[in-house]
């Protein structure tokens, strides 16, 4: 059976952070510097495509100098609405700027290990486990590739990553781990055989690829051909700024998002050169370094701007927005992690921000727990909650029932309580219990949290994908990894 | 008089005004300041001030880096008349500083290279994406007593360990202490690959440098 996917969608919440005029200054900085200032794409590949698309293309220096008018007509060709397929044709997500989903975090380093509680390196195992629980969770809409799987060889880790998330779950998967052609290539190929084909894959894209880009105001070779190949194939792509305040970005926030705003439309509009229409997203998580000691913060009031900010931008280009929000500092899950992860949360859901990236990490994005995951979830549910608002009508101003009660006794008599009693929001992590009860246990939200993992890890059992398609999968792997052999021994 | 001028020196390098260093450190080679002196009396006081309340937490990133700019500029002034002389500005030890190949985060390592260098090491910092071959030979041509290296990615921490391999397989490695950093370096991964020292952040790695050639 399909389990179902929460998402946001018809909120009642609404919040002006820019206003239309201050979009449009931020949109002309942002064109200002792409063509006085340049942006860095160092592949030769993109310099071509720039070059017959009458940019300025430096070719020592790789950077790419481009007129106003040429980004903006390339962004007009990038479709507003398309999908997120799953391998459950039923956990299709629609990116419509009416739907706010979350996904797992990606590409942590370590493991807090669900048994022992043990901080270890990150393995294909625990990629495994983590698609299997966020498989069972209703929050988590879409997979990011949690932790790096480094018990496999650098060049098809990120293969084999995509391919342990599709034999776990039946959810889309979105891989930030791969920014090389060749291994881009293969996860195609791979993603071609859930689809039955190129073209369905195309109708229904069941991966999409996520960049980074190198802020500020470059852009990683490797990442760029990748995305390449991607947006030829019909795979949804995005291109992620980390753009912060004080480090990559200037120290003010207008500033930070302008250059951001810049790599990100930049190689948008490159992808549109090249195929025009090729489904895009906008991808974001710029913050502000701590001038104390350049630490990335994960969190604060700059990370909650931007989160609300930068979706304003997306819709401006009319493109669905990849968001960072959760992704606390914090060394464990506790009071900082509370409130990083539900403020960034909550401000780039109330501007309907698509994708949430996502739940799990503690430590600025590096360390997985599973108890972190799970209570970043309940936020989602609060947020989702909280988006609906308040509907005011007839039945929920309840007069009739009002009148019944009067003065005299309570609510708890009235059919009304019965009808809408389970619209109340109901924790799983909160404490609401007698003090004695807590004062003999001394448990909270982290122990019921890591619990409920291990139940569903110990429970689930996700549809598996079909064995002959995962035999298929191991070849592609396996070939990848032969050509990687023969080429490091030609070399020597 | 020069004691005026010393003064002056060190503010410069408070104020993180690299002209205003690099006109002063003019000033020294005119009037007859040994260069040495403008150095040690001058300009380090001001390092030295910015550095010690960077790590007491009342200084912030740019006023330490701004500092280490106008620091260099004022070295770099004043290096062909220490030249010329004869001297030579004894520093804590060279390190030869770089993110690996592959690699391109870059803002940790340079902090971990400014603060080295405002602690009195002559710091060669090769940027990021540097190739194995570079970073030894570099450690060769100049002599490094230390080679720093910063890796923030799974798939690039392997070239901290390369490096090693090579140092070994060329019969060099008595020659350099190694000392790794970077997200997912931990210190497991630092004892797998042999590395002499491991910092989580720049301060430690400035005390780690030290105790590596013994100054700590
Ligand atoms: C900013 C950032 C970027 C920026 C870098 C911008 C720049 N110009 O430097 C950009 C956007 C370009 C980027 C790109 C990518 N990134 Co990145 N990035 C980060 C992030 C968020 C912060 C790094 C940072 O600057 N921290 C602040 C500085 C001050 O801290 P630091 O670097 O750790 O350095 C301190 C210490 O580590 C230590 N130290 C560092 N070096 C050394 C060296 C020595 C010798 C010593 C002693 C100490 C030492 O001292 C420093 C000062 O305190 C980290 C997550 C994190 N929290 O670390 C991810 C992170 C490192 N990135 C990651 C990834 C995956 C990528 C990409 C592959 C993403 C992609 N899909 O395209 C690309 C790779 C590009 C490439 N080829 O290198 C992963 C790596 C995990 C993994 N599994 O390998 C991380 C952990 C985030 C995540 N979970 O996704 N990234």
């Amino acid at each position: 059976m399909t389990k179902k996917i929460k998402s946001i969608s018809n909120p009642k919440l609404k919040l002006e952070i820019l206003t239309p005029a201050e979009v449009r200054k931020i949109h002309d900085a942002t064109l200002w510097i792409i063509e006085k200032v340049g942006v860095k794409f160092p592949s030769q590949r993109a310099l071509d495509i720039w070059a017959t698309n009458g940019a300025e293309v430096d070719r020592d220096r790789k950077i790419v100098k481009v007129k106003g008018e040429i980004i903006e007509a390339a962004l007009k060709k990038c479709p507003p609405i398309y999908p997120l397929a799953a391998r459950d044709p039923n956990q299709d997500l629609s990116l419509d700027g009416n739907h706010v989903y979350v996904g797992t975090d990606g590409c942590g380093v370590e493991v807090i290990d669900i048994q022992t509680g043990e901080r270890r390196t990150s393995k294909l195992q625990d990629v495994i486990d983590v698609a299997r629980v966020a498989d069972a969770t209703e929050e988590v809409a879409f997979h990011w590739v949690p932790v790096s799987a480094q018990d496999m060889p650098v060049e098809s880790r990120g293969l084999h990553e995509i391919k342990a998330i599709w034999e776990n779950s039946t959810k889309h998967v979105q891989t930030e781990s791969i920014y090389d052609a060749a291994e881009a290539k293969a996860a195609i190929e791979m993603a071609a055989l859930i689809t039955g084909g190129k073209e369905e894959l195309r109708k229904r894209p069941v991966l999409s690829l996520m960049q980074c880009t190198a802020s500020p105001l470059g852009h990683d070779g490797g990442s760029l051909d990748a995305a390449l190949l991607a947006a030829e194939a019909g795979i949804p792509t995005g291109f992620m700024t980390m753009s912060a305040c004080l480090t990559t970005g200037p120290a003010t926030m207008a500033g930070t998002l302008a250059v951001g705003n810049a790599e990100v439309i930049a190689a948008t509009a490159l992808l549109q050169l090249a195929y025009p229409g090729a489904p895009v997203f906008y991808a974001a998580a710029q913050t502000a370094s701590d001038p104390r000691n350049g630490a990335y913060t994960g969190g604060g009031p700059e990370d909650f701007l931007f989160g609300a900010a930068t979706n304003v931008l997306s819709d401006f280009y009319n493109i669905p927005l990849s968001m960072g929000s959760f992704a606390t500092g914090a060394k464990e899950p506790n009071w900082q992690a509370g409130i990083e992860n539900s403020l960034s949360t909550f401000m780039a859901s109330i501007v309907m921000s698509d994708m949430l990236l996502g739940v799990g990490f503690l430590h600025g994005s590096r360390i997985w727990s599973y108890a972190e995951m799970m209570m970043d979830c309940e936020i989602f549910s609060i947020i989702e909650k909280t988006m609906r608002g308040i509907v005011v009508d007839d039945e929920t101003l309840a007069l009739d029932t009002v009148a019944a009660v009067g003065s005299s006794s309570n609510y708890l008599t009235q059919k009304h309580s019965r009808k809408h009693m389970l619209e109340i929001f109901m924790p799983q992590f909160m404490d609401r219990r007698p003090y004695n009860e807590w004062e003999s246990k001394k448990d909270d939200a982290r122990d019921w949290a890591l619990a409920k993992a291990r139940k569903i890890l110990a429970e689930h059992q996700p549809d598996p994908l079909d064995p002959k398609i995962s035999a298929e999968m191991a070849k592609i792997i396996a070939s990848v990894e032969k050509k990687r052999t023969a080429e490091s021994i030609s070399s020597r | 008089m020069s004691e005026e001028l010393f003064q002056k020196m060190s503010q410069s390098i408070v104020d993180g005004d690299a002209d205003a260093a690099v006109a002063l450190a003019k000033e020294a080679i005119t009037t007859g300041v040994p260069p040495l002196d403008a150095i040690t009396k001058g300009f380090v006081t001001g390092v030295n001030i910015v550095g010690d309340a960077f790590g007491r937490g009342e200084a912030y990133l740019p006023e330490l880096v701004m500092a280490g700019e106008a620091m260099k500029a004022a070295v770099t002034t004043l290096d062909p008349e220490l030249k010329k002389q004869g001297t030579e500005r004894r520093t804590l030890g060279k390190v030869v500083i770089a993110t690996v190949d592959g690699d391109i985060h870059e803002i940790g390592k340079s902090l971990v290279a400014t603060m080295l260098g405002a602690s009195g090491f002559e710091v060669y910092d090769l940027g990021v994406d540097v190739e194995i071959e570079k970073i030894i030979g570099t450690a060769l041509n100049v002599n490094a007593d230390i080679i720093a290296m910063s890796a923030l990615l799974t798939t690039t921490m392997v070239k901290q360990k390369e490096v090693i391999e090579e140092l070994d397989k060329e019969g060099l490695r008595g020659k350099f202490k190694v000392m790794v950093g970077g997200a997912p370096v931990t210190r497991d991964w630092v004892k797998t690959i042999g590395a002499d020292g491991f910092s989580e952040d720049a301060i430690g790695a400035v005390n780690i440098a030290k105790q590596l050639i013994g100054a700590a």
